[in-house]
């Protein structure tokens, strides 16, 4: 059986399979329907500083090949998470701890990431720079390099944890925001969040989404993540985490043949709970198909 | 939870756009009425949530009305054609909570979840009283099967086409211990404003994954945020804020 390994940011994974942030919870709710300890690790649910409801209703609409969501960022708000939401999963899950992170300015940022940075279940920061669904803060922060850089120098004066920092797609340059971001010394960089779209109700002619826009994943978005994983590949060299309509085991390694040392996958969950335990189990097949023996020498294959 | 793959051994008309779908296969996962399933539809990205009828071992009924793209697709399926369903998601309603003389509300599809309440609390022994709104007498489904089951069944009509003039709210008995209800939220909001005393209200909701792991169904309550999908969706009475 090949080897399925590979080490983010100096933490090493059991296999390159990561649920994404926003489809997972906190984690142990999915530890009822499989034991949650067979993922290389899981992305939690974006934390803020305070707690948050998030947009009205209603916040889902489908697609074709996906989903747009506009949740809004929900959650109890970090220092509930810390004294509710960890413990609960340190009961079903044994590894480190992937901790996402949102704010509206560099103080909440710098703020969560303190607290987080002080619990030993915690692996890695990930930083959200581009939710699209909140007003303020979120996307606005990774449309810009200058401001995108000064994130992670906030987040990274406060923590010793490997930062990544999740960027947007909402953008002409990719590459030169991922390049502000490891300039100013984050330790890796995941992509992509969502892709901001729209569907309209033709019964009430009206966007269908109370917020009016939500963010697109999915199967659609897939090569557009393949694509800017491949161009941020070539122009920077911490590890990438690569994100976007990840639905099978042959979906994984073509996300890091285009350069992801590790691949998150989010909508697969919401339409079938067990999709990351699946993908997992389905990985040593394909790897033989393909004549791999080390799931890590796939990494950036793709570039000549 | 429960993921399943069932038979279909009956998908049959039982009102204007009403069907009635039988699904053989491991109903183990479903534990309570009131509860729903969430079922993968070819060529449709997100499962589509549809709340169980009637479960028995091995059987699964469930009732609904085309609304839109995905109960088109589930009103096309035929005999013999195999669904991937996840079973028994959501809370369900609390029989415990009945007393001697419940009293169900159901409006429109709504009735649909009553069913296999009511047929559960007369297997407890209780008198149940069934109110039942349909906007047209072409609508209605389920009044015989209701009393079959021996309740005592009221139907109402909102264009006064058949049983008692106006919304369910118009035909409340005198008397009765607790309150079931599901339907759609005026009328849901309508029932708490004037049935009596307690009771527990099943919600509908735009849901992503219908497990809770979206957040994107969530509405505010008094105890704070609730998914509709994985808290509810039956709500107690109490526990309810409604939009202004």
């Amino acid at each position: 059986m090949g080897e399925l390994s590979v080490t983010l940011c100096g933490v090493e994974l059991s296999n390159p399979v990561i649920p994404a942030s926003g489809t997972f919870g906190y984690g142990y709710e999915f530890a009822e329907y499989y034991d949650i300890n067979c993922l290389g690790t899981f992305s939690f649910k974006g934390t803020t500083r305070e707690p948050r409801f998030g947009n009205p209703q209603p916040r889902i609409a489908e697609c074709g090949a996906g989903l747009l969501n506009a949740v809004g960022l929900q959650n109890p708000g970090v220092e509930a998470v810390i004294a509710e939401e960890l413990p609960k999963l340190a009961k079903v899950f044994c590894k480190p701890v992937m901790a996402n992170v949102s704010g509206f300015s560099l103080e909440d940022y710098a703020y969560t990431c303190a607290r987080l940075d002080g619990q030993p279940q915690v692996g890695w920061l990930e930083v959200n720079i581009s939710c699209p669904n909140v007003h303020g803060g979120g996307m606005s922060f990774g449309t810009d390099p200058a401001a995108a850089a000064s994130v992670v120098r906030a987040v990274k004066a406060v923590t010793k944890k490997p930062v990544i920092v999740k960027l947007t797609p909402n953008v002409t340059d990719v590459v030169s925001v991922a390049r502000a971001c490891e300039d100013a010394g984050a330790d890796g960089i995941s992509l992509i969040n969502t892709l901001l779209g729209m569907r309209i109700d033709l019964k009430r002619k009206r966007p269908l989404l109370a917020n009016g826009t939500g963010g697109l994943s999915g199967p659609a978005v897939f090569p557009v993540a393949v694509r800017m994983v491949y161009q941020v590949y070539e122009a920077v060299s911490v590890p990438i985490v690569g994100v976007g309509g990840v639905r099978s085991a042959e979906d994984v390694i073509e996300m890091m043949l285009a350069g992801a040392t590790a691949v998150e996958v989010g909508a697969a969950n919401l339409v079938d709970p067990y999709a990351c335990r699946d993908i997992i189990a389905a990985l040593p097949a394909v790897m033989e198909r393909y004549g791999i023996e080390n799931l890590r020498d796939m990494i950036g294959g793709a570039h000549g | 939870m429960k993921k399943v793959i069932f038979e279909i051994t009956e998908n049959s008309p039982l009102a204007a756009g009403v069907y009635r779908l039988r699904l053989a296969g491991d109903t183990s996962g479903v534990t309570a009425p009131g509860q729903f399933v969430n079922i993968a539809l070819p060529g449709l990205y997100l499962r589509r949530p549809i709340s169980v009828c009637d479960a028995e071992p091995g059987l699964l009924t469930l009732v609904y009305k085309v609304v839109g793209h995905g109960t088109e697709a589930m009103a096309a399926m035929g005999r013999g054609e195999r669904l991937d369903v996840l079973t028994g998601l959501g809370n369900g309603f609390d029989t415990a909570l009945a007393g001697d003389s419940p009293l169900l509300l159901g409006g429109g599809i709504g009735a649909a979840p009553l069913y296999w309440l009511a047929r559960t609390l007369r297997a407890a022994g209780k008198r149940v009283c069934a109110v039942l709104g349909f906007n047209t007498e072409g609508d209605i489904f389920y009044e015989d099967e209701f009393r079959a089951l021996g309740c005592d069944v009221t139907v109402a009509t909102a264009d006064g086409s058949y049983g008692a003039h106006g919304f369910v709210t118009n035909a409340l008995p005198d008397d009765y211990s607790f309150t079931y209800a599901c339907g759609p939220e005026p009328m849901l909001r309508a029932v708490c404003d004037r049935a009596a005393g307690d009771g527990q209200l099943s919600f509908e909701a735009r849901m992503g994954c219908g497990f809770g792991a979206c957040m994107g169904c969530t509405r505010e309550t008094v105890n704070g945020p609730k998914r509709v999908c994985r808290d509810g969706p039956v709500f107690r009475k109490g526990e309810i804020l409604w939009a202004s």
